[in-house]
């Protein structure tokens, strides 16, 4: 049990920090160390140019994609030295935020199921961030239940023809490229009746839309279809196989661990640290102690166990679903760190004007995304579910759609 | 960087846990806790053999000299097999007061006492209710002897010696406060068994009548070296409650694959199988904080009283999370006597107040962890 870097891990981290003191886009660092979860924003300039420059740089210089094979764009790197690429580059780590659906999920699911010259033509610009890639799986009536999505492709000679709509994209407004689960039976029962397809988001008949969010901001979109066509060699895997296809994609999506998740509470302590209440400094209050205490236990608790699952993925064992934890437990703990940090402020936690609310209404801000991240990438209850089931050996939920045809399930509640 | 324990020292645990359930079953478990012994003398006996006891102690005190991650591994499945034997305080308390402030002398007198198991040993701390705290020190050290009542004293009924904790000095500073040795055998000091929520680790009264002590470390530097003793003593018993965590857990995840109800097995059931998943969320939080611990406490890191302070209260949260929502899993048969899972539940609370409570922990914490923000 250690922390010391090996003699070949030091000599990466003094390559990699070298090569990140002498490239990256300094005259931004402070904005990115300021910024707050899941929302960076740089004055004067456009986040998305800065963000591609940034990969593609590294994509030159062989830092992009480190864990993808060198063929594909990446640096064939371990997983250690990706914690330790993560550790080096910091702050300007947010600029990937963009680039982690396509990097994290696409990217790989297109290695294990494009064929070689498709890999070779896609993979290379995806990795350098020229290329931006969505995934298309939610829909308005497949959220928890994806497999119950209703978007059809139709195989009409060497094509296929999309139409339905999908929801809660992440980027489809900035992505040129996307993978996408469609029913192509829906006579048969659900899971049995999915294909996975790419597909470029340029096509005609694609229209995506941004969704305006509870919080009052649009990150995701609707996509609709209306008669794409999508040729067949566009599709990943067997007809009717996209459920195990997607299963690929999602045990992937485990993968991208490393880099932790937000949690709030350094926000938290660093605001208690500095606040003063009407008897003293926030930091000296017993109650005010002893809920820092806890949310401290919970953050520490998910960071060691990021680290406890990068130590097995470099042993070469596959991360488990055990990792489902870090967003189970950090997508909540944020939403009551900001509640908290409200009620810190008093009855003016109620102002959320950056001239007024303490930390330019960081807190604010968080309360009101905080929702969203307990439902995307999973609820809690589904992530609960993966960790009864999966981990725990507990039995699967009773599905009385398991062997109904898709086109016979009740499609409504009441009425 | 490797966050895991070794090879060999996932084989150590194995052995302990081998050894432990083949010698410690729950049978053996409830004699104690049925009043028929103070502990299991057997399986004392039987840790001394297997070199457990003495794990962390160098080899030229009679120990094994292996260290202290392997010592982690042996706590966790102490805490996993409820074992009723006064390890906590012989291994966690005793013997690294001794190691880290005992002369020469007085490590080669006791620590190959410890490692063969021919002593038991404790610190007596407390005095009366409250939380670790100097001020709280009354009992008085005076010509080589002490005077004064502590309560309550782990395994203080069973023990051979102690680690005392007395006044000095009246600054009103950290200072006043001295440890002492004390040979309980040797005439002095009056040991009065105390009714407690887990009988299976005995609490007592240790009345000292100018008891004869022998300093252990230096006058006036008690204070410092208990709270070093604390920090570590912390790590390992946290170990013990995720062990146990661990346990309750697997308990009543069995009993929800096995119990029928409604026609079906309870464990299908969404809002028993969301309470386990909330159960194993808290164990492994604590597990990976305990993990940190270790590697500070092995490598006596700077880093420690703030490890320390976070596996004691993750540990803490989850031995009693885990334990409580076992009983729930079982429903009516989780509140009987015959069934283990109440013999978790009492270890998991005895064991969140041995070494103070846990708001005394989220205190530390804050307080270690804005040293480290000023520093």
């Amino acid at each position: 049990m250690n922390f010391d870097d090996t003699p070949q891990e030091a000599a990466f981290r003094a390559e990699a920090r070298a090569w990140i003191q002498a490239n990256a886009p300094k005259q931004y660092e402070e904005e990115l160390r300021k910024s707050s979860l899941g929302r960076t924003v740089l004055k004067g300039a456009n986040i998305l140019e800065v963000a591609k420059a940034w990969q593609k740089k590294k994509a030159d210089a062989g830092w992009a994609c480190l864990h993808w094979p060198k063929e594909y764009g990446g640096r064939g790197a371990s997983p250690i030295e990706r914690v330790i690429w993560q550790q080096e580059e910091g702050p300007f780590g947010k600029l990937s935020a963009m680039f982690i659906i396509g990097h994290g999920m696409c990217g790989p699911t297109m290695m294990a199921f494009a064929g070689e010259e498709q890999k070779r033509k896609y993979l290379p610009p995806l990795a350098s961030g020229e290329k931006i890639w969505c995934q298309l799986f939610s829909e308005p009536a497949g959220g928890s239940d994806v497999a119950g999505l209703r978007t059809r492709a139709e195989r009409r000679g060497d094509d296929w023809i999309i139409n339905g709509q999908k929801i809660w994209t992440s980027g489809a407004h900035y992505s040129d490229y996307g993978i996408l689960l469609t029913r192509t039976d829906p006579t048969v029962p659900k899971h049995k009746g999915l294909t996975m397809f790419f597909l470029d988001m340029k096509s005609p008949g694609v229209e995506v839309r941004p969704i305006k969010q509870a919080s009052g901001q649009s990150d995701f979109n609707e996509v609709y279809f209306t008669d794409v066509k999508i040729p067949d060699s566009q599709r990943l895997g067997a007809v009717n196989d996209g459920w195990n296809v997607s299963l690929t994609t999602l045990m992937n999506e485990r993968m991208s661990i490393g880099a932790g998740v937000a949690t709030g509470f350094p926000e938290l302590f660093e605001f208690c640290n500095s606040l003063m209440l009407e008897d003293g400094p926030a930091i000296e209050d017993r109650n005010v102690r002893s809920r820092l205490a806890n949310y401290a236990v919970k953050a520490s608790g998910l960071r060691y166990t990021s680290m406890r699952a990068i130590s097995a993925l470099s042993k070469g064992e596959r991360p488990g679903p055990e990792n489902s934890i870090g967003k189970l437990v950090a997508g909540s703990m944020v939403q009551e760190v900001a509640m908290y940090a409200l009620d810190l402020q008093g009855a003016a936690g109620v102002l959320s004007g950056p001239e007024d609310a303490e930390v330019a209404g960081k807190f604010q801000a968080m309360l009101l995304r905080a929702p969203g991240t307990r439902v995307e990438g999973g609820t809690d209850e589904i992530m609960r579910n993966i960790i009864a089931e999966r981990v725990l050996g507990l039995p699967g939920d009773i599905r009385v759609d398991k062997d109904v045809p898709f086109n016979q399930i009740p499609t409504k509640g009441r009425g | 960087m490797n966050f895991d324990f070794s090879d060999e020292q996932k084989q150590m645990r194995d052995e302990a846990r081998k050894f432990l359930a083949e010698k410690c079953p729950s049978k053996a478990v409830r004699e104690v806790l049925d009043g028929k012994a103070p502990y299991d003398k057997e399986l004392w006996k039987g840790l001394a053999e297997m070199g457990f006891l003495g794990v962390a102690i160098p080899e030229e005190f009679g120990g094994a000299g292996a260290g202290h991650l392997e010592l982690c591994v042996i706590a966790e499945e102490m805490g996993r097999a409820n074992a009723p034997v006064p390890f906590s305080s012989t291994v966690y308390l005793a013997a690294e007061a001794l190691l880290l402030a005992g002369s020469d002398a007085q490590k080669r007198k006791w620590l190959p006492k410890i490692a063969s198991g021919e002593a038991i040993g404790t610190l007596a701390l407390f005095e009366g209710k409250g939380n670790p705290s100097p001020k709280a020190i009354k009992l008085q050290a005076s010509g080589g002897t002490l005077s004064g009542v502590k309560k309550p004293v782990p395994d203080g009924a069973i023990a051979d010696f102690a680690v005392v904790a007395a006044r000095t000095g009246s600054t009103g500073r950290d200072a006043d406060i001295s440890l002492f040795l004390v040979d309980l055998k040797a005439g002095g000091v009056e040991a009065k068994p105390l009714t407690n929520i887990d009988p299976t680790r005995g609490q007592a009264e240790l009345t000292f009548k100018n008891a004869k002590a022998e300093p252990l470390g230096a006058t006036g530097e008690g204070w410092s070296i208990l709270t070093q003793v604390l920090d570590r003593a912390a790590v390992l018993l946290a170990f013990e409650q995720v062990g146990g965590s661990d346990r309750a857990l697997e308990m009543g995840r069995d009993y929800a694959l096995d119990r029928i109800a409604f026609g079906r097995p309870i464990g299908s059931f969404q809002a028993v199988k969301h309470m386990l998943a909330d159960m194993y969320v808290s164990a492994t939080l604590a597990r990976s904080n305990c993990y940190y611990g270790a590697w500070a406490l092995s490598t006596n890191a700077a880093e420690l009283p703030e490890a320390a302070a976070a596996a004691r209260i993750s540990a803490t949260q989850a031995f009693q999370h885990c334990s409580k929502n076992n009983i729930q899993v079982h429903g009516g048969m989780g509140f009987t006597w015959e069934f283990d899972c109440h013999m978790y539940y009492r270890r998991a609370n005895a064991t969140a107040l041995t070494l103070g409570s846990l708001s005394y922990w989220e205190d530390q914490l804050i307080d270690r962890m804005r040293r480290k923000n000023a520093a």
